[in-house]
């Protein structure tokens, strides 16, 4: 009865997707027979190619030539060329490591801020997907809704998350008050620097651990159980065994997510930016609302240096796809290999 | 009407030639089957007449006319498929109209000629299953049943029971063999398995390499193999070879026994004699034979499959009728009709009639 | 409780606890109160008066004030608890107040007035909520406006998504033809590219196009996703070739072919990406933060981003709002939290 309905309920979803095909098929059949096997290729791949040539390929290419002009003017063809005077204005420093001594001082600053948060929140985000991977990877009771717990947070969308937390870390939330409770004193989390600067990096730990738990756990799945079953036999103890057969084994899953995990860090803005807003001062100001804010926000408009800016972080993020593009091949020629 | 003539045909892909040149010339309702070991172009070949791989070079006609260029649609051949290629969303009733439906038939033929073909492969029960939920048997039939409501000009499978186990390839290949005397339609077959070739074929075409080495029926292969590599492919066990060398008009064996040169060879030249392991006997005491030492005996009741080795090391096989009641390292002595023997130059061919 | 953890997680062997048992509850005690806790402690909060929003400590449940109507005054009265001057207790309606100073009236003999000191009293409460933290925005402001404008956005760019990218995954997995690697590589390439990378040149574009301030401008430069596209040719390769070729042998067309055969033994491939795209395109900010300026284009994202950065925070108001655009995703969540899971775990594709 049940599949029965699956069915009909079934049949009534393709039903009308059926008479499209029957709608569409004479006009296509006879572009084929026009345009041969060869054009209906170019008919399946025209309307995405069409959209990503226009909407990523084009800017991406002309990303570069406007990082080389300049003048509030968002059109191209209006914009002064000024050949590298952006990168000269962004990389014209006294002292890198102290921002304030560059011409581009929120720059620089939005650089080390991002630099500090990629190193921390990385490290802190991959340890505990591990830990959590590990602890989902036992023999537990109902794992399913455990890992539920976990992977919770990482669909919803950045402003939710970065109001529930502001909303938490309030002067007046409720984690002063259970600070009060502990017999602490309370804490302004969202207007001290440093805490800010950790609220950030709490938040989108919180919001991201789940997925990379998630990648982590598949891979510890995939290895064989009779390998433990064999080091058993062995006498091997648990620690031994961890060190030895399972961290080797997930090392080429944990590439990938520490990978990734750099590559989302340096691009680091919507928790943050709802969070804190860059604030306090420009204590968690990162390069992706430096570029949003030099482009669109603020008073002093410059999309030339925005985009000088965005290329400098695209160099990186290339290096690190690349990278990770790398370790994928290689993952894969494991994985046929198994 | 399902003649189908092929001409000059070449196939490569990129640098490598699969293909070396096919002439092929196959009758309105023969059943022609495509036998080789695996790579030698057999299924390359099927797809080049389906339509659905380009000849590199050649021509390609059914009926007489080129159908070269013609898309693999318009050829009006049907196929089936090594994995029967069946669509796994679709019940076996929309498997078998699809194609029905493409060419707008109207919808009263269609279920007629569903109706038939179901009738005829007995897979009315099965209709309004989806092919995840069939044995492979039933899977098979379904596949030809869409191959056969298309009342195709001529119909090509390709290894079509190779997924299939052992007892149930023997019952299907009695149905195929029946399925084409019924129809009367072309049938190109390919497989790799020769007791397949030799029980459905009226002609067998023996690949090897991108070249056709042999086409004849099945008995003629058997009986007068064009060279060693279709005497070798076809029989089983495979036959027993022997160097030899023409001495005094006749061919002297390993172990010095002369037998009569099964065609016409030169004096002194070097040949090889190759012998059926069932065309063999043991010896009456004091007749001429072959001394052999017996290394394995597989016992199967009906027959005896002795493995020994001669005095200069060569194995040699035979099959025995009955229980002979041989023992590992007794000595045999075996003897044959010199009419069983077949003779191969240097170069492998078989050598002309005497 | 030691029968509930015992329920809950089995030991490693034996009957001892291992460190490593203690460390697995600790985990996932710790894992629920902080990766719940929030959403639960935001729909608690979204629920609250501004009143009970603004007490601190907090309380845990949202309550309001009891209130009584009394003939002869328009507005329903708060009650309070009073300690009279003789120690007696009674239940009170507040008239009017003048400073720290209450006149308090007995509902059920409303011409006996009281004054009373606001210290003196207690306000009657229960647990409540209130629904108009929901139904203000929704109706006065715009943000059913912004809803709407938010499942617009989504239901057709997530179409288009399908529709777009199963066509290219299909001419990229299913033929052979010159230039298939040159664009392989382009997509594999730009896989990794974020839309902060192309902000900039990519709303000239827009401007360009006429699609600034439009929900089209948000929606297409999404659809093109090099993601999904590789996603579902993966997914494609593993459909047999043979399948196509039978299909072909039977007179279907390319666009046959593509639709009545490949997509749907695609399924599972576009579910994901629908799941995916869906998720997405709800959830996208940065993007949609630089496109729209217009307050009647917002999408909730964006509405809720600006509500919440006005001088004067109606907390109230937007936790309510963070609670409905959340609610979708949470749908997601709880019906097709398998599909993602495996997806993910399949391909690495957040």
């Amino acid at each position: 009865m049940a599949t029965r309905l699956k069915h009909m309920a079934g049949a009534a979803a393709v039903a009308p997707l059926a008479l499209l095909a029957r709608v569409l098929d004479p006009p296509l059949r006879a572009l084929q027979r026009v345009a041969g096997q060869g054009g209906m290729i170019t008919f399946f791949l025209v309307p995405n190619m069409a959209i990503f040539g226009i909407f990523v390929l084009l800017p991406l290419c002309i990303n570069f030539v406007y990082s080389m002009t300049a003048g509030p003017e968002l059109f191209l063809a209006q914009r002064d060329w000024v050949g590298g005077a952006q990168y000269a204005k962004l990389l014209d420093c006294e002292d890198y490591t102290r921002p304030a001594t560059c011409d581009e001082d929120l720059f620089w600053t939005a650089v080390w801020n991002t630099a500090r948060f990629v190193v921390v929140q990385v490290t802190l985000l991959v340890v505990c997907a591990t830990v959590t991977a590990l602890i989902l990877n036992r023999e537990l009771r109902a794992r399913g809704f455990w890992r539920a717990v976990f992977f919770f947070p990482v669909l919803l969308s950045p402003v939710v998350v970065g109001l529930i937390w502001r909303w938490i870390l309030q002067r007046d939330g409720i984690l002063n008050a259970a600070m009060l409770d502990l017999g602490l004193d309370p804490v302004n989390w969202l207007i001290e620097r440093g805490w800010a600067f950790a609220a950030t990096v709490g938040v989108t730990i919180w919001a991201h651990l789940g997925f990379y738990a998630l990648i982590l756990l598949a891979g510890l799945q995939a290895i064989p159980r009779d390998l433990y079953e064999a080091a058993e036999m062995d006498g091997t103890r648990p620690a031994r065994m961890f060190w030895r057969i399972t961290l080797p084994l997930l090392m080429p899953n944990l590439l990938v997510v520490i990978v990734l995990a750099l590559i989302r860090a340096v691009q680091v803005f919507d928790e943050a930016y709802v969070l804190t807003g860059g604030g306090p001062g420009t204590a968690t100001l990162y390069m992706t609302q430096y570029i949003y804010e030099v482009g669109f926000a603020s008073l002093l408009k410059n999309p030339g240096l925005a985009a000088a800016a965005s290329i400098l972080m695209g160099g990186v993020l290339v290096v690190l796809t690349l990278v990770q593009l790398g370790l994928g091949r290689r993952g894969e020629s494991k994985g046929k290999a198994r | 009407m399902g003649r189908i003539t092929l001409t000059g045909i070449e196939k490569a892909f990129g640098h490598v030639e699969v293909l070396k040149g096919i002439d092929l010339d196959i009758g309105e309702g023969e059943l022609v089957v495509f036998v080789g070991p695996s790579g030698c172009g057999k299924s390359t070949l099927l797809r080049l007449i389906a339509g659905l791989d380009r000849p590199t070079g050649g021509r390609i006609e059914i009926n007489g006319a080129d159908v070269t260029r013609v898309g693999a649609a318009d050829r009006g051949l049907a196929m089936v498929f090594q994995s029967y290629a069946l669509y796994p969303h679709m019940t076996v009733r929309q498997n078998l109209s699809f194609g029905l439906e493409n060419i707008h038939m109207p919808k009263p033929e269609i279920a007629t000629r569903i109706a038939e073909a179901a009738r005829m492969l007995e897979i009315e029960p099965l209709m309004e299953r989806r092919p995840g939920q069939l044995s492979g048997g039933q899977r098979q039939r379904v596949a030809i049943g869409r191959a056969i409501v298309r009342n195709p000009t001529a119909f090509l499978l390709d290894e079509p029971l190779s997924n299939l186990d052992a007892e149930l390839r023997v019952s299907m290949r009695a149905e195929l063999a029946a399925l084409h005397d019924r129809l009367g339609t072309t049938m190109i077959y390919v497989t790799h398995d020769q007791v397949e070739a030799m029980t459905l074929a009226d002609r067998i075409v023996v690949l090897r390499a991108g070249r056709i080495d042999q086409v004849d029926t099945p008995l003629g292969l058997y009986n007068r193999p064009a060279n060693l590599f279709v005497a070798g492919f076809i029989g089983a066990p495979n036959m027993n070879f022997f160097a030899a060398r023409i001495a005094g008009g006749q061919a002297v064996l390993p172990g010095g026994l002369a037998v009569p040169v099964p065609g016409r060879a030169a004096e002194g030249a070097d040949i090889t004699i190759g012998i059926r392991p069932q065309h063999m006997r043991l010896a009456d005491p004091g007749a001429p034979a072959l001394e052999a030492r017996v290394t394995l005996v597989e016992a199967l009741g009906a027959e005896t499959v002795v493995h020994a080795t001669l005095a200069d090391g060569e194995r040699i096989l035979t099959v025995l009728p009955g229980q002979p009641g041989l023992e590992r390292d007794a000595v045999v002595r075996l003897a044959f009709d010199s009419a069983d023997l077949h003779g191969f130059d240097g170069a492998g061919q078989r050598l002309p009639e005497p | 409780m030691s029968r509930v953890t015992a329920f809950l997680t089995r030991r490693r062997g034996g009957d001892r606890w291992h460190w490593t048992d203690v460390v697995t509850v600790l985990w996932l005690g710790a894992g629920v109160i902080l990766m719940f806790g929030p959403a639960v402690w935001l729909v608690l909060s979204s629920l609250k008066t501004p009143a009970g929003l603004a007490e601190f400590p907090p309380t845990l449940l949202p309550y309001a004030a009891e209130t009584v109507v009394v003939e002869g005054y328009d507005k329903p009265l708060p009650l309070f608890t009073v300690t009279r001057e003789d120690g007696t207790e009674a239940v009170l309606a507040e008239a009017r107040r003048v400073g720290t100073v209450a006149q308090m009236i007995d509902p059920a003999n409303p011409d006996d007035k009281l004054r009373v000191n606001i210290a003196e009293r207690e306000p009657v409460r229960a647990v409540g909520f209130a629904w108009e933290n929901y139904t203000q925005p929704l109706v006065e402001r715009n943000f059913f406006l912004y809803a709407q404008n938010s499942v617009f956005v989504t239901v057709v760019a997530t179409i288009i998504t399908l529709v777009t990218n199963s066509m290219a995954a299909f001419a990229l997995s299913k033929y052979q033809f010159r230039g298939r690697s040159a664009v392989l590589i382009l997509i594999v390439a730009t896989l990794m590219i974020p839309l902060s990378v192309i902000l900039v040149p990519l709303f000239s574009i827009i401007s360009a196009t006429g699609l600034f301030n439009t929900l089209w401008g948000v929606i297409l430069p999404t659809v093109a996703t090099p993601t999904g596209v590789f996603l579902l040719r993966q997914y494609m390769l593993t459909i047999p070739d043979e399948i196509i070729e039978a299909a072909r042998m039977d007179h279907a067309s390319e666009w046959q072919i593509y639709w009545r055969i490949v997509l749907p033994l695609t399924a599972p491939a576009l579910a994901v990406l629908a799941i995916f795209s869906v998720v997405w395109r709800w959830n996208d900010f940065l993007w949609p933060l630089v496109v729209l300026s217009r307050q009647d284009v917002y999408t909730l994202q964006v509405g809720l981003n600006a509500y919440a950065g006005e001088l004067n925070v109606q907390w109230h108001f937007i936790l309510a709002m963070t609670v409905v655009t959340m609610i979708p995703v949470v749908l997601v969540f709880v019906f097709l939290q398998r599909f993602i899971t495996a997806g993910i775990a399949g391909t690495g594709v957040k």
